[in-house]
């Protein structure tokens, strides 16, 4: 902490010293007079160097700021951060004398707003932002409306009354003044409500709101800006009615600008398999695009950006590579919390400046106390209004809640600055009452917004831990739903949503999905290969807490694996001869766990694949599988706040996992011991496989054992009949395989991936190089990302046995076994 | 509706059937009509053809299921069994109909469990979650992986390892889900 509290204060310093020799070192105009071997170049580098060290500078704030978690739970990070700000400003204010760094509306609007917006519109979560969208609009544009009249009149009323002394603003200018101070922050309320997990509606009301409003915002405001500068006279109902058009132009103009851009993303992401690298970039050039041309075309940037997201997140996350749709996700993640840092500080810095400060009590005081106070009023009224029509209405005590998270933030302010001083006399005033303003709702409201949400008991947001039966059963609901619609011949809410839904999988879908991403659109197919890789999660995670996928190097646990084994295998087997069951035990555990059981061969590719494991391909591939791990519960839960990533680190669930897995190993192994009659429905997924298999023709033996360290990477997920169960009979069945060992195996399966091994190439390499001979990751192969688990979902599709029948037979345990002896399985070599 | 009092004659019991199902006059009005147009030959009663006519159940992935559902009971669907239908189908959907603001405590009912289950057994086996799972995703998916889904929503709720999810098993593994909200279907007026 010391260290931290050093170097922040070095820094300080640094940037006082970087400002003090900016404005002492002059260019230097005298020629010179001998060969410098060093320059000071600061005048080069100064624009540069000032914002990448005040970027540095801010998130250093946060840093410290979040040392500490008992502070954030008290405070929200904002109001901290705006705190740093005041100090930060201080200083600088202390070293020069006049505040040299400020929020200026241009850096805001152009270069830290545009990826917040983007952020909530790909995170947003569409189905619930859809549901409540007639709630949102309403609030956001007869909201926001309310909140700008009123507040206006009200002051405008005041100040006739006399109450504000002596002020030169017009009631126009009251008016402007309203409509910037009535629009509800999107930055502050993500902020604020990041740390109070409320319940969803009431979230996705305010939050809709704040984003939505933005068209009115733009609306009213060019709108009474425009009329102060015509001035009283000149306003007739054709300028009134011009205004109201300007509104539905805005807002729908932005929108489809939005649109436009999402479907152009959207088939941009189709066709670039090739460039999977630079993929996620694509998503942040034109996220920024929609916000600057709908800023060009003077309509709502925000509302641009906002349905570019909306729209483009279902195909994006489909089409593009999983690692790429990772990358998108953190890399947006990291922009906007960045950018979000940047504005508060930014907003306490721009406070300590002598300048701007103009106190008017009456003014001030009298704007905090009725933006407060019509909040309430407007979000009551409209929020009993919309109750009618709701199914579930909106409790009053979560009225409360939303009423008082009608925060304002940066927009305010940079809306207060661009404010033309020489048609608004008081600009200064306006601008420290927004500023005070802000200061109250962010800091105020947002450090009791958490007792308040206790002390109300408002309904917090439930923790949905994904399952599959709910899934299906909610898919079997929706079903129900539509059908008692159709039957009793009305029209209701989810007629339209099965309309919907129909057209866009007949014509959106096609259209702006890859084929092969098409496929596997179901939502509860997503929810078991989310299950699935979590699983695998798992499984490597235990793997590797006990040493190492092979399980073990320690004699104890071997012990305990041998005894469970044992037991188990008596238990399920009780006609097996127990020299067998002696053998075939002792033969799987000491594969399992010893190593030198294992012939050198295949040691010497198990180190590699070892090796290979720990090279940078098997970190991805961890690290994507780890954050597939949680993306259920974060896609469902928070995937819209920005800070919160919670893990579960559920030790006995692990535990429980892997026995059950492990139980699972054990029953196909028994049914395939007894001999399971293929069936039938598999047939035509064996052909396929077949038909992907590259034939190779080296010898089984080595191959076989060789696959030890690679089994342990193939979590085929799913696409195998009975799930994940396929694998792990397979690996039970190599561990019996003795070379010339005289247990006839009928399940026994010989080289899988002959292909993959022999060339040395970690599995989730191969799918890219099925068929050269190279031996090492060429760059080619490092160019192309490793596998994904989707990729690795297909592989799953290529691993299965060459032979049909014998996978089949252990795959299934769901048949109960006959007491048919299967056939013996023709020599291993032959099938190459 | 103007003509309410007389058309509400024709409906046998109406008062008797407000009360039960507690819906409006106008609702039941409406229910009415809806039956008269459903039920083609007149005869007085429902019967599983009628509802084949309904183009969109026939799209509907259960739509057979639900009208087997509705029509396991055996009595023949006059129009009170028609709005018997609807407490059927309320009990189905697990929660009530919702008119204006009345709010239902979620029951969740055996009746939904029962468009799973049906050899009525009181268990979802795997070979009926199975062919559930066939008939709303078998286009998408692949058989073994409808298999494994299966399996693993077993896996996933079963929680006395009988292989197959009982009743209170499946209203466990549903009470995470807000039934209330989702089950509900508003009649636009």
């Amino acid at each position: 902490m010391a260290t931290l509290w050093r170097f922040t204060l070095f820094l300080c310093m640094l940037l006082m010293a970087c400002e003090g020799l900016s404005l002492a070192s002059g260019h230097g105009g005298a020629p010179i007079t001998t060969l410098p071997i060093v320059t000071w170049k600061w005048d080069h580098i100064s624009v540069q160097y000032l914002v990448a060290l005040w970027v540095l500078v801010c998130w250093l704030c946060k840093l410290l700021i979040e040392a500490n978690h008992n502070v954030t739970n008290y405070i929200p990070e904002s109001a901290l951060l705006i705190c740093s700000g005041f100090i930060l400003g201080g200083m600088i204010w202390g070293a020069d004398k006049v505040q040299t760094f400020s929020l200026s509306p241009t850096v805001f609007f152009y270069f830290l707003l545009p990826q917040i917006i983007l952020d909530s519109g790909y995170h947003m979560p569409n189905k619930l932002f859809f549901t409540n969208l007639g709630a949102i609009l309403i609030h956001a544009v007869i909201g926001t409306c309310w909140n700008a009249a009123s507040l206006g009149l009200s002051l405008w009323g005041c100040h006739m009354g006399g109450a504000m002394g002596d002020l030169d603003i017009g009631l126009l200018q009251y008016l402007l003044f309203g409509s910037l101070m009535a629009a509800v922050d999107p930055v502050a309320v993500l902020a604020v409500f990041d740390q109070v997990h409320v319940n969803e509606v009431l979230f996705i009301i305010v939050f809709g709101e704040s984003l939505l409003n933005d068209g009115v915002t733009v609306v009213l405001f060019n709108v009474f800006d425009a009329f102060v500068s015509l001035g009283g006279g000149r306003i007739n109902a054709a300028e009134i009615i011009k205004g109201i058009v300007s509104f539905f132009v805005v807002a729908f103009g932005g929108s489809l600008v939005g649109i436009a851009f999402g479907i152009l993303i959207s088939l941009l992401t189709r066709c670039t398999k090739n460039i999977q690298i630079i993929e996620p970039g694509f998503i942040f050039v034109m996220g920024y695009l929609s916000y600057l041309t709908a800023e060009m075309l003077s309509l709502s940037a925000i509302l641009s950006t906002t349905f570019c997201g909306v729209l483009c997140q279902k195909y994006v996350r489909a089409n593009m590579d999983e690692s790429s749709v990772q990358t998108v996700k953190y890399a947006m993640k990291v922009f906007a919390n960045g950018s979000e840092t940047i504005i508060f500080v930014f907003l306490g810095i721009s406070a300590i400046d002598k300048v701007i400060w103009v106190w008017n009590t009456g003014f001030i005081l009298l704007t905090v106390f009725f933006v407060f106070v019509y909040r309430f009023i407007g979000v009551f009224f409209l929020q009993w209004i919309l109750n009618r029509y709701r199914l579930v209405p909106v409790e009053l005590i979560d009225m409360v809640i939303m009423s008082y998270g009608g925060l304002r933030g940066a927009v305010a302010y940079g809306l207060a600055v661009l404010l033309d001083e020489k048609k608004i006399k008081e600009k200064n005033l306006m601008i420290c009452t927004t500023l005070i303003v802000v200061y109250f709702t962010v800091i105020l409201q947002g450090i009791t917004m958490k007792p308040l949400v206790m002390w109300l008991k408002v309904k917090r947001a439930a923790v949905t831990e994904v399952s599959l039966l709910e899934k299906i059963t909610n898919k079997m609901f929706n079903h129900t739903l539509v059908a008692i619609e159709d039957i009793s011949g009305q029209i209701g809410d989810n007629y339209f949503r099965g309309k919907w839904r129909h057209f866009e999988e007949k014509w959106m879908t096609p259209f702006l999905m890859k084929p092969s991403a098409r496929k596997k659109q179901d939502d509860v197919f997503d929810v078991f290969h989310q299950l699935n890789l979590k699983d695998a999660m798992e499984y490597v995670t235990e793997g590797e807490r006990r040493g190492s996928l092979e399980f073990v190097r320690n004699d104890s646990a071997i012990l305990d694996f041998k005894k469970k084994l044992e037991s188990e295998y008596t238990e399920v087997m009780p006609d097996i001869p127990p020299y067998m069951i002696n053998d075939h035990v002792s033969d799987m555990i000491g594969f399992l766990c010893s190593r030198d059981h294992i012939p050198s061969v295949s040691l010497e590719m198990h180190e590699q694949t070892m090796k290979a494991m720990r090279g940078a391909e098997a970190v991805d591939v961890h690290h994507l599988l780890d954050q597939h791990l949680y993306k259920s519960r974060k896609q469902y839960r928070h995937g819209f706040s920005r800070s919160d990533f919670k893990i579960n680190r559920d030790e006995k669930e692990v535990q429980e996992i892997f026995q059950r897995t492990m139980r699972n190993r054990l029953e196909s192994f028994k049914s395939a011991k007894m001999g399971v009659s293929p069936p039938k429905t598999i047939v035509k997924y064996s052909k396929k496989e077949q038909q992907e298999k590259t034939p190779n023709g080296k010898s089984v033996s080595k191959t076989k054992l060789c696959h030890s360290g690679d089994e342990d990477f193939e979590f085929s997920e799913g696409d195998s009949a009975s799930g994940y169960d396929s694998s792990y009979p397979s690996f039970s069945m190599r561990a019996t395989y003795r070379p010339g060992g005289g247990i006839e195996n009928p399940a026994f399966v010989p080289d899988l991936y002959p292909t993959d091994l022999l060339q040395e190439i970690p599995p989730w390499l191969a799918e890219s190089e099925p068929d050269s001979s190279m031996v090492a990751p060429s760059l080619r192969a490092q160019a192309n990302l490793p596998n994904s688990p989707m990729e690795m979902r297909r592989l799953g599709l290529l691993r299965a046995s060459t032979r049909s029948t014998d996978t089949k037979q252990m795959n299934n345990d769901q048949l109960p076994p006959p007491p048919t002896s299967p056939p013996p399985p023709p020599p291993p070599s032959g099938q190459m | 509706m103007g003509s309410s009092s007389s058309s509400r004659n024709k409906i046998p019991n109406a008062q008797e059937l407000m009360r039960q199902t507690g819906f409006s006059s106008a609702h039941l009005l409406r229910l009415h009509d809806r039956f008269e147009s459903l039920d083609r030959d007149n005869r007085g009663y429902l019967s599983p053809d009628d509802f084949e006519a309904l183009g969109g159940l026939a799209m509907n992935p259960i739509g057979g299921r639900i009208i087997e559902a509705f029509f396991s009971s055996g009595i023949p669907w006059t129009f009170p069994p028609l709005s018997g239908f609807w407490l059927i189908s309320v009990q189905l959907t697990e929660t009530e109909t919702k008119k204006e603001h009345s709010k239902s405590s979620p029951a969740a009912g055996p009746g939904s469990s029962n468009l799973y289950d049906l050899d009525r057994d009181g268990k979802i086996s795997r070979e009926e979650l199975l062919q559930v799972l066939r008939a709303m995703l078998g286009l998408q998916v692949t058989e073994e992986q409808l298999q494994s889904i299966a399996e693993r929503a077993i896996q996933e709720a079963d929680l006395d390892k009988d292989d197959a999810i009982s009743f209170d098993e499946f209203k466990k593994s549903l009470e995470k889900m807000d039934i209330d909200t989702k089950m509900s279907v508003s009649f636009l007026k």
